[in-house]
């Protein structure tokens, strides 16, 4: 079975590594202050999405959160990058491995913390959890938790845009399994046939659960899937948020330009499925390769290294982390949870009579007292 | 008032809606260029235009769900679904999704969408794309089902559906097509959540939706006429949801109930209706309540085979008078003398 590793290292033959960045010219061009702080922004936001999901981890041990509870571990640079080449009025619809995501798009983390743990402030109101985060003012049209359910409804909108004649474009993300479900197929077509503004983003690391993409797609270069709906695509090593935000770039012009493109984006899932996966159909070797692929802390070594931050402004971004992640756990312990009067609030947006609204313990109809002389139970029997 | 079809019924306030709302778009298999495989949207492909009139590959799930997505941003989708049938390569979009979105994220966006389909056996298609599966959507919350009978239904529940921010399954009926009835010139949209009392009558609640309104209407006029009985006729027209305060009530003065539907008997729609009569007027019965409903077969292309298997007006009948005798009112069968 192909490592992921392998797979990556193919499309950069070069091997990782940020863009380079002429560090000499660093200090006499203009132009090179606003990219070291754009290389310092995506530090900070890939620190605080790690910092984020660790924290995360442990409140779902400490059974603080529910239900099921998927990581960007491993991820931070295609997460970062991606979102950081959108525009705030593009739309984002991804799947059940979306914290991120919610966070990059400019949603407050102590209300993605607060969904977490299904409070009332939380960005769904506690209605969704980790899988069903939505927030319509940062336009992230949900995570979604069935596998490919996003594809056709991220389509759609990418439908209504063109209908409307917007400049806005849609952004759906998925995982490499996802590539293997007819909705991915038949949104592709469409997208493709329709010419609509969307640009698919496979987020491949290598595993759907525990099956390796050699096992779940005949032809493992997921990308090359695009030429079956002539659409422009290309295979970005996601370990570094540099290269995936300028492929994110490009693939977000040609949506724009009203062409739908198809953008695999390589990483790793550096943990389990879920945070209670322990992942032991990874080999020993794999595990062991795995402590040198953080995307996080190699960017940081990076970046050090090219003289863009000090040890020093490393600690900084860390705190900084370590404190906005501790405020979104105390705001989330503190949230209430939503009344249970509330149960019957988001059944219908159009209220409509006979709509039910009977608690399971409640009988449909109140009983009604036996008609005057007629025999009673206990009379009956007396 | 003017008299027409259920499909010009149809066809015609799906234009005037498109008329009215640039919002509302059509999009479907075969809807445009062959102006409908039942030729509900014939013409209006020439009138308003590849844009809204979008005819799409086959690929239920994929057109689906790109409703769902252009009605979260505020479009008026209305899918046409050639058959109920192939509605279910599009169960996960339409149950997973077009029902979950209001509520799972909490009421932040809403899916106002119409799925508009055809039901019904009887045509010789085979067991495949002949059922009746309303029930799969009516059993989900945050679905609402609406199953017109008549020319006039068509078009008041159509208009209320597609004004109706929550996503909406149209039932219409292969039968029911080229039925004919008086349709008001003005616009009178239907409540989506209640039923209708179409005939008053003391004897027997007779209960049915879709063509099976259509039957008991028919039914009920004719032992009227022959026999002098006085059937109340229900008309569902909501299947979620349901108005259960219409049919006990009506159960409450007629003491008996015989509940129609073309879908399979075994927890078919009929069953909720028979349980909901069993909790709100348990009292009130003077007989079982009875059910008519499709024989428990994948139904059969052989004519004979599909006739037996379906319910006809004198399985209604029958069990009809069934129930009056458990009831004690003697009833006269068709063409028998009285003792």
């Amino acid at each position: 079975m192909p490592s992921q590793a392998r797979q990556r290292r193919s499309t950069k033959p070069a091997g990782r590594g940020t863009a380079e960045i002429p560090k000499n010219e660093a200090e006499t061009q203009p132009g090179q202050a606003n990219r070291d702080e754009r290389l310092r922004a995506f530090y900070r936001d890939m620190v605080l999405v790690r910092r984020f999901e660790e924290r995360a981890a442990r409140a779902y041990t400490e059974a603080l959160i529910g239900g099921y509870c998927h990581l960007n571990l491993g991820e931070e640079a295609a997460v970062v990058g991606l979102m950081s080449a959108l525009r705030p009025t593009d739309y984002l619809f991804t799947n059940y491995r979306e914290h991120g995501y919610a966070i990059m798009r400019g949603i407050d983390p102590s209300r993605v913390m607060a969904e977490l743990y299904g409070r009332v402030d939380g960005v769904s109101k506690g209605w969704g959890g980790s899988m069903h985060m939505f927030d319509v003012t940062h336009r992230l049209l949900g995570g979604y938790g069935i596998v490919g359910g996003q594809l056709p409804i991220a389509t759609g909108a990418a439908l209504a845009i063109d209908y409307r004649g917007g400049d806005e474009i849609v952004m759906c993300t998925l995982g490499d399994g996802t590539t293997a479900i007819g909705a991915f197929h038949e949104s592709l077509n469409l997208a493709g046939l329709w010419n609509l503004p969307i640009v698919y983003v496979i987020i491949n690391n290598g595993l759907g659960m525990g099956t390796a993409v050699a096992h779940s797609s005949a032809e493992p270069e997921l990308y090359k899937r695009g030429a079956a709906y002539r659409m422009e695509s290309a295979r970005v090593d996601g370990f570094d948020p540099v290269t995936v935000y300028e492929a994110a770039e490009k693939a977000i012009s040609v949506a724009r330009g009203g062409r739908p493109y198809l953008l695999e984006v390589v990483t790793e899932r550096l943990k389990g499925h879920s945070v209670v996966d322990p992942a032991k159909y990874r080999s020993a070797e794999e595990v062991e390769r795995l402590k040198g692929e953080d995307p996080v802390q190699h960017f940081g070594a990076k970046l050090l290294a090219d003289g863009v931050i000090d040890e020093a402004a490393i600690a900084k971004v860390e705190a900084e982390a370590a404190a906005v992640v501790a405020d979104a756990a105390a705001y989330a312990e503190k949230s209430p949870h939503p009344e249970i009067s509330t149960l019957f609030d988001y059944t219908y947006a159009t209220p409509v009579p006979n709509d039910s609204r009977r608690l399971p313990g409640q009988p449909l109809f109140e009983p009604e007292p036996f008609p005057e002389g007629s025999a009673s139970v206990t009379g009956a029997s007396a | 008032m003017t008299i027409m079809t259920y499909r010009q019924a149809l066809h015609e306030t799906l234009r005037a809606e498109m008329l009215r709302d640039d919002s509302v778009f059509l999009i479907g298999e075969e809807i445009g260029v062959f102006e409908g495989s039942y030729k509900i949207t014939a013409g209006l492909l020439k009138e308003f235009g590849e844009k809204r009139v979008r005819d799409t590959p086959i690929a239920e799930e994929g057109f689906a769900g790109v409703a769902i997505g252009a009605a979260m941003l505020g479009l008026r989708p209305v899918v046409e679904m050639m058959t109920i049938n192939f509605s279910m390569l599009a169960l996960d979009q339409i149950v997973n999704h077009a029902a979950k979105i209001y509520g799972m994220f909490g009421g932040q966006a809403s899916v106002p969408l119409v799925i508009r389909t055809p039901g019904g056996g009887g045509q010789q298609l085979g067991a495949t794309h002949s059922q009746n599966i309303e029930l799969f959507y009516s059993f989900v919350p945050g679905m609402k089902v609406v199953a017109p009978s008549t020319p006039a239904d068509a078009k008041a529940l159509l208009l209320a559906a597609i004004r109706d921010n929550d996503p909406v399954l149209f039932l219409e009926n292969l039968a029911l097509y080229n039925t004919k009835g008086e349709v008001p010139d003005e616009e009178v949209q239907a409540e989506i959540g209640r039923a209708a009392i179409t005939r008053p009558g003391r004897d027997l609640t007779l209960i049915g939706y879709s063509r099976m309104a259509h039957v008991a209407a028919e039914v009920a006029a004719d032992l009227a006429e022959s026999e002098g009985l006085d059937i109340e006729v229900i008309d569902l027209r909501s299947l979620r949801p349901l108005d259960r305060g219409t049919i006990i009530e009506s159960v409450k003065r007629t003491h008996a109930a015989v509940v129609l539907e073309d879908d399979w008997l075994t927890y078919g729609i009929g069953a909720e209706v028979a349980a909901s009569i069993s909790d709100g007027a348990f009292d009130y019965l003077d007989a079982p309540v009875r059910r008519v409903a499709m024989a428990e077969v994948p139904l059969p292309y052989s004519k004979p085979l599909e006739t037996a298997a379906l319910p006809s007006r004198d399985d209604v009948i029958a069990a009809i008078r069934q129930t009056l005798r458990a009831v004690g009112r003697r009833t006269t069968p068709a063409g028998a003398t009285q003792p």
